[in-house]
Formats: structure tokens, sequence, C-alpha cells
């Protein structure tokens, strides 16, 4: 019987039988309609990719406000066209590490302070020019000189020097960063035809495929790069972008048939959709957190014993069960979960009401204290504060809830009032992560956490370039957070996409964002 | 005649300034609302430079009153400008949103408005009977229920379970109109839905209050029947009312359909004007909120005229 079924699985696959006739055959030798499927995935995934087709993509949010321009991107729909049409120096590999794009290797000097970025020979833009050194330069200094508008101008401080020679881009830093080639992975770092300086928003790069049609905030049309250069990426011939923000209408869409492809899946209904035989509901795990962030210089979160008593206050499987509905995994007081390449893992911090009341004496604090939250904040973020409100009662802290309106809450509310809910989408490395939002002098320094031994180490911990020891460092760090930190992170989100059984080849993409790091188009083919 | 046309005259003039005076109060509306047009692009990654860069390349520097009246200068003489956020000409995205919105009202009101008339001609035909309930009950029911509600049921029945027409409506230049259409026969289904019971009852109610006349009496007398009794001489009667509530249907289907437009990713006016409101892009509110008001004012303004050359008393007043 098995050998049977593969023939004709395979005889599916050559193009020979139909997919319903494959399913009739295998019914008729006793075999359930789930494990014929399975089978027969098995025997397309031996047979390789597909060439062909086109795959549709549903997406969410993109707006008729968006510019094509990569230093200004800032919603899901803009970084999956981006790693579409373009590409950075350096891409997230799966199993952790980096990969090269544009930059064929790199290396640095022992001080990390110098770094080489060996540019990719033979490669061209979309406009058929060759991809230079100079205009990896070129697109460095647009993100990073004195009149950018770049979003990623956060992560490019520090840089002494740049300059490109004989196809190598050389980088040369104020202070030694061992992180550097991460940074480089950033989705705004597109490398473009003289760095967009000319154009931002012409959409010409290296990447897999060729923007065809833009109608912004609705539909982008992608063809594919008969040159690029990664024959493991791109094969369907055609790519079609939906911006479908809202939830059930993406659900639908993928359910209707219209796109194959969906990100972020409600987590409310992710059980329920995930019952349909043709679809599949893919969860994975990440360094996006959901939190509550109180500002260590404000009273009363200037007492430490206040901020354990919250820590000890909120019961984190509860909001894991009832906010993700069990897509994610509990916090720890730390931004660093298991996704981070060099983490070491805390003692956990369970509810414990009677340890927040001790602490709550302690402080000698005994008013209510507002916590500021909206809809947008997280999804879920005003159920989860009733959730910390109720749980905190139980230890004598007395939780008020004020709902702020999404429209302006991160001009307004975020990294402004004392205390509220936010979420964070996390960073490659802890370097990054700790730098951009637990420096004392970062920018986003939501929580106000000063530490001197925490920048001291965070420092150290860039230019040195032994792991073990680093990993040491950075269990510190995470350590002082987890004890002293004004974040209280009581959940890490999964991602939550799904696909239909048109599209096949899901896998890999274990690090970065969603749909396979919004790889999933690019890697997936379009099933015989 | 003459003085129906000046009559136009006065009321496009009174039209132009509340244009005028809406654009003003547009503005002054987003003044109000937290956080700025930089703040809103850069979100969670604005650091102070890039912040400051991007303030001083859009004028946002400049006083507000001067932006205002450097934007009024240029739309009076036609130039609407580019948009803030992503630099795109204003007057070409929205030619073809507006066109877009314009189909989908268009074949709505196609639909709508005759079935509208028609079902209330039906009501008063059958006053008090059970055709006359039915279509009271339905109609009631289907405006009562939130339109997006409509919406998601009819999504679930009819494209994902039955499939007949795409959930998506997405339409594009490369369409046939055979494939517009079915694209949007779902939302013409809701907005249909939502628009039918007003117009219904207005007829109803406009066609019922003229039955009470002699002249109707005399009709019936005649041996009329009681269709053609409400069809020849009622109706004509109650235009007036009946066009007044067609023009606000007409016109909430053109601005109001924002909703209907999220539901089914339906790339109108509505979903423009709301991803640039939340963006804080002042000038492209600022057109389009001119745009939905001359629909506003120049729908009222027909209704006002055909009610007056439908009224031989207000058509020639002593």
């Amino acid at each position: 019987m098995h050998n049977n079924l593969k023939f004709f699985a395979n005889s599916v696959i050559a193009g020979r039988m139909t997919r319903r006739e494959f399913m009739g055959r295998a019914a008729a030798l006793g075999l359930t309609a789930a494990a014929a499927n399975t089978l027969m995935s098995k025997a397309a995934y031996a047979a390789g990719p597909q060439k062909g087709g086109t795959i549709k993509v549903g997406v969410q949010g993109g707006g008729a406000s968006d510019s094509l321009d990569p230093a200004l991107a800032a919603n899901s729909t803009m970084l999956q066209i981006l790693r579409m049409w373009g590409e950075p120096l350096l891409e997230l590999a799966d199993e952790g590490g980096l990969v090269g794009k544009v930059a064929e290797s790199y290396s640095s000097t022992p001080d990390a302070k110098t770094w080489s970025f060996k540019i990719r020979s033979g490669i061209t833009f979309s406009n058929g020019k060759p991809v230079t050194a100079e205009d990896v330069l070129a697109t460095l200094e647009r993100h990073s000189g004195e009149d950018t508008k770049s979003g990623a101008l956060g992560l490019l401080r520090g840089i002494k020097n740049m300059k490109a020679e004989d196809g190598v881009f050389v980088l040369e830093l104020d202070q030694a960063n061992a992180d550097l080639p991460y940074l480089m992975a950033d989705y705004h770092l597109i490398i473009q035809p003289n760095g967009g300086k000319d154009d931002p928003t012409a959409a010409i790069g290296s990447g897999p495929y060729v923007l065809k049609s833009a109608d912004t905030g609705v539909r982008f049309v992608f063809e594919k790069n008969p040159n690029h250069w990664d024959s493991s990426l791109g094969h369907a011939e055609t790519i079609e972008l939906i911006v479908i923000n809202d939830d059930t209408a993406r659900v639908a869409a993928l359910q209707s048939g219209q796109v194959d492809m969906i990100n972020r899946v409600p987590p409310r209904t992710a059980g329920l959709i995930a019952r349909a035989p043709n679809i599949e509901v893919r969860s994975k795990s990440g360094p996006g957190h959901y939190v509550f962030i109180a500002h260590c210089d404000t009273t009363p979160f200037d007492n430490n014993d206040v901020r354990m008593a919250l820590k000890y206050g909120i019961n984190r499987q509860e909001m894991v069960d009832k906010i993700l509905f069990g897509y994610g995994s509990v916090g720890n007081d730390t931004p660093i979960n298991a996704a981070y390449p060099l983490f070491t893992e805390l003692e956990q911090r369970t509810y414990d009401p009677d340890k927040a009341k001790f602490h709550m004496k302690k402080s000698g604090f005994d008013g209510s204290i507002l916590l500021r939250t909206s809809d947008n904040s997280f999804p879920g973020a005003p159920d989860a504060a009733a959730l910390f409100q109720q749980s905190s009662a139980a230890a004598g802290i007395n939780l008020e809830i004020k709902r702020e309106p999404n429209d302006g809450y991160w001009s307004e509310v975020w990294n402004a009032k004392p205390f509220c809910t936010s979420y964070w989408g996390g960073r490659p490395t802890q370097d990054q992560m700790f730098s951009t939002a637990y420096l004392s002098t970062a920018d986003w320094n939501d929580t106000r956490f000063k530490n001197e031994k925490f920048d001291q180490l965070l420092v150290a911990a860039r230019a040195e370039l032994d792991e073990t020891k680093r990993k040491q460092m950075y269990a510190d760090m995470s350590l002082i957070v987890h004890n002293e930190g004004g974040l209280i992170c009581p959940m890490f989100n999964d991602f939550v996409d799904a696909t239909s059984d048109r599209v096949m080849g899901w896998g890999g993409g274990t690090s970065g964002y969603e749909l396979m790091n919004f790889y999933a188009p690019m890697r997936m083919w379009v099933a015989a | 005649m003459g003085s129906a046309l000046k009559l136009v005259a006065q009321r496009v003039a009174l039209g132009l300034l509340l244009l005028l005076l809406v654009s003003g109060l547009i503005f002054i509306g987003t003044q109000l609302l937290p956080g700025d047009v930089a703040q809103s692009i850069l979100g969670q990654s604005a650091t102070p430079e890039a912040l400051a860069n991007m303030r001083r390349d859009l004028g946002l520097n400049e006083p507000a009153l001067t932006r205002y009246l450097s934007w009024l200068f240029n739309a009076l003489q036609g130039d609407l400008g580019t948009a803030l956020t992503n630099g795109q000409d204003i007057a070409d995205s929205i030619s073809g949103r507006m066109k877009n919105t314009l189909f989908l009202a268009f074949w709505a009101a196609i639909i709508a408005v005759p079935l509208a008339i028609f079902l209330g001609l039906l009501a008063v035909r059958y006053r008090d009977r059970w055709p006359d309930k039915m279509i009271s009950a339905v109609t009631l029911a289907s405006i009562s229920i939130p339109e997006f509600l409509i919406g998601y049921v009819i999504m679930y029945v009819v494209g994902v379970k039955l499939r007949w027409f795409p959930s998506v409506a997405m339409i594009n230049d490369g369409m046939s109109l055979g494939e517009k259409l079915s694209s949007i026969a779902m939302p013409v289904m809701v907005l249909t839905l939502v628009v039918l019971a007003h117009m219904m009852r207005m007829t109803r109610a406009a066609i019922l209050n003229v039955m009470q006349s002699a002249y109707i009496e005399t009709a019936e007398l005649k041996g009329l029947n009681r269709f053609q009794v409400i069809f020849r001489h009622a109706f004509p009667n109650s235009v007036a009312p009946i066009v007044n509530v067609v023009m606000l249907n007409l016109a909430y289907l053109v601005v109001g359909v924002v909703v209907i437009e999220v539901v089914f990713t339906y790339p109108g006016m509505g979903q423009y004007l709301v991803d640039h409101v939340a963006k804080r892009d002042v000038p492209v509110v600022q057109a389009c909120g001119l745009l939905f008001a001359a629909v506003y004012i120049g729908l009222n303004m027909v209704a006002d005229i055909v009610s007056i050359l439908s009224n031989p008393r207000l058509r020639h007043p002593k």
C-alpha cells in the first residue's frame, strides 16, 4: 500500500494526477485525509521547489501614507516590500548568526573597531548597474548623515570614518563593537544605487524580485528578478502583496483562497482557523514582548520596593493563557529570552502576593498607582491591565487603570508618562536591545533606568570578543534589570502566521520577524 | 426661470464660502491632534535628530497660520500639493481613489435607490398588510445592525462558504468591468442594506402624507387602480422630501463608507483619508475634507433645487 501511495503522490507532484484524485485513491486505500495530505506534502518537499506561478500575500500594517523610502519604513507591509526588491549587507541566518547578502564576507580588526565588508562580485541592481562598495558607502552615508530622517539613525551612532576601496566597504568606529555586523542586517539599510541619494523611493535594489506596480497602502505586484544571484530565493514568477489591515478580513481572504499566506493571525481565533483542513497556522517564538513600564525616577516607582511589589504582583502564566491564548511564553522582567544568541536563563520570578505585600509594606507607599493603557499599546493591553489590577489587588496593591486613546499614544504616553503598557519588537542582539532601551543615555530609555554598573558592563561587553566572558556579562546585566529595572515583562509573544495548502516550503527563518522573517513569499513555492 | 438661475448662483456662492470655512476648521482640528507628522512617520524609531531634520524639510517649523495661508494660496490656484508623508502628488492619488469611491457609490445607488422607492410604493399599496410590515421589518433590521457586522456575515456566507464573490474587494485598472463588478458585489450588497431603510421609510411616509388629499380621492373615484393613483398622482407631489433623503444617502455613499472599505479592503477615499489623519498629513486631510464637504454641499444643493422646481408654488413665488 505504501508504495502505491508514494507512486500516486509523486504523480500529483509531476502533474499526472490531480490533488483531488490523489485524495480519492488514498481514501480508497484506507488512509485518512489528514494522513494523505501529510504524505503528499512530504513527496512535494522531496521533489523540491516548483518554479513559476503566483503567490499572493495578505499583510497587515500598510497605509496610503507609506513611503517607499527604506529610511522611513516603519510597518510590516513596508518591511515585506523592502525584502522583495532590496537587500542589506547581511541578513540573520536561520539558526542564529549572520549570512551574507550584498556583502560576501566580513572581518574585523582584533579590537573590533574597524570592520571590512567584501562586496559580492557580479551582482547587479534591477536597473542593470553593478552593485559597488561605493553604493554601500553612499547608502550608509544617507542613513547616518547630518540631514538624515532615517529610522536607522539610532543604530548608526559612533561611526568615525567610512570608505570604499577595491570592492570592500570599510567602517571605523569610535568605540569597539563586536556586534556591529548585526546592525548591518537592519531592514532600513537596503543597499540602493548611489545610496538612494538621487531617488530614495525608486525601489531599485538587488533583491530577488522587482517592483512592477505599486498602489500605496493597497496592492503591490512583483516579478521575479531573473538576474538575482541566489537561486534558493524566488520560486514564484509573480508575487502579489495585498494590504489587509482588518483581522477578520485578512483571515477570510486566506480562507476563501484569495491569498496564500497572511501575517498577524489574532491569537484569539488562531485555534479555530487551524481547524480548517487547507490552512496551517504557523507560530514561532521571537524576541518581541509585551510590557508594563515604570519610570525609575518618578515617585512611587523610584522606590525599588514598589517596583518589586509590582513584579511579584503580576500573574505571568495567566497573561500567557488569557492574553496570548498560549501563543507565547512567560517573561522574567528582562527584555532577553532564548531568542538571543548569548542567552542565559535566570531564575523564573512567579506570582507571589505575599512577597508583593511584603515589598509594598517595606516601601511605605500605600496610595493608588495609575496605570495607563490603550488598545494599540499591544493587542489585548486593556485586558492585560485589568488582569494585573486583579492579581495585584490580592496583594493589597491598588492599581487604577486609565484608558488612553490609540491616537497619539506613542507621542503622548509612551516614554512620557510614568507607568503604562507598551511593547517591544526585540532586537537581534542583546547589545542592541540593552543599548536601545536600558542604557542611561538611550533615547528610548522608557523605564528611565540609570545604573552605572549596567552601563559599564554594556560598554565592556561590546569590546569583549571572548564569547564565554560576554555571555556572563550579559547574564549579569539581565539580572540587574530583573532585580532593579522598571520593566515588568509578563510575556513574550509569538509571531502567528497562517498559510494555505496552495503554497509549500515553510521552514527556516527562525530568527527575526514573522512570515519566516518576511522571506516566506520568496522561499515558498506554489504547490503543484 | 431667471429666479431659478439666480437661486443656483446664490447657492453656489454660499457653498464656496462654506468650503473656505470648512478648510479653516479642518486645519484647526488637525492642529489640535496630539503629535505631528514627523513623529507619526518615525513612530517608535524617532531620534531627536531625525525628527528635527524631518520637521525642517517639511516646513513644520513655520507658524501654523503661515502654513495655512500658503496652503490656501496654492489650493486656490488649483495646486493641492504633495503628501507630507510620502511625497506623492495629492491630486493624482485622490483622483484614483475618488474614481473607486464613485464606482462603488454609483453601483450601490443604482441598486438601492430604485429598490428603495419601489419598496416604498409597494408598502403604501399594501399599507398595514403583511407586505408593508415585512418590508419595514427587514429594512429596519438591516439599518439597526452595525454595518461592519452585516459585512462580516455576508463575507463569511457569500465569500468564504459559498465562494460566489471574492471577500477582498480589490479593484485595479487591469480588470474588466465584469471582474470589477464581481469584486464589489459584497460591499454593494452591504451598502444597499444600509441605505435602503432610510429612503424606503421616507418614500412611504411622504406618499402616505399626500394620500389624504382630496385629489387622490378624485382619482380613486375616477376608477384608476390603486398603483396608478400612487404612481401618477401621489408620487410626483411627494418628490421633494424623497429627493432630499436620496441625496443625503448618496452623500453618505460617497463620504461615509470608510468602515465598509476597511472590512472589504476597498481602496476608496475613506481609507485614504483615515490613513493620512493617523499620520497628521495635513495637506491630504485638507484636500479630502474639502472634497467631501463639496460633495455634501453639492448634493444638498441639488436636492434643494429639485424640490423648488418640483413645486409650482416655490417655482412661481408671488
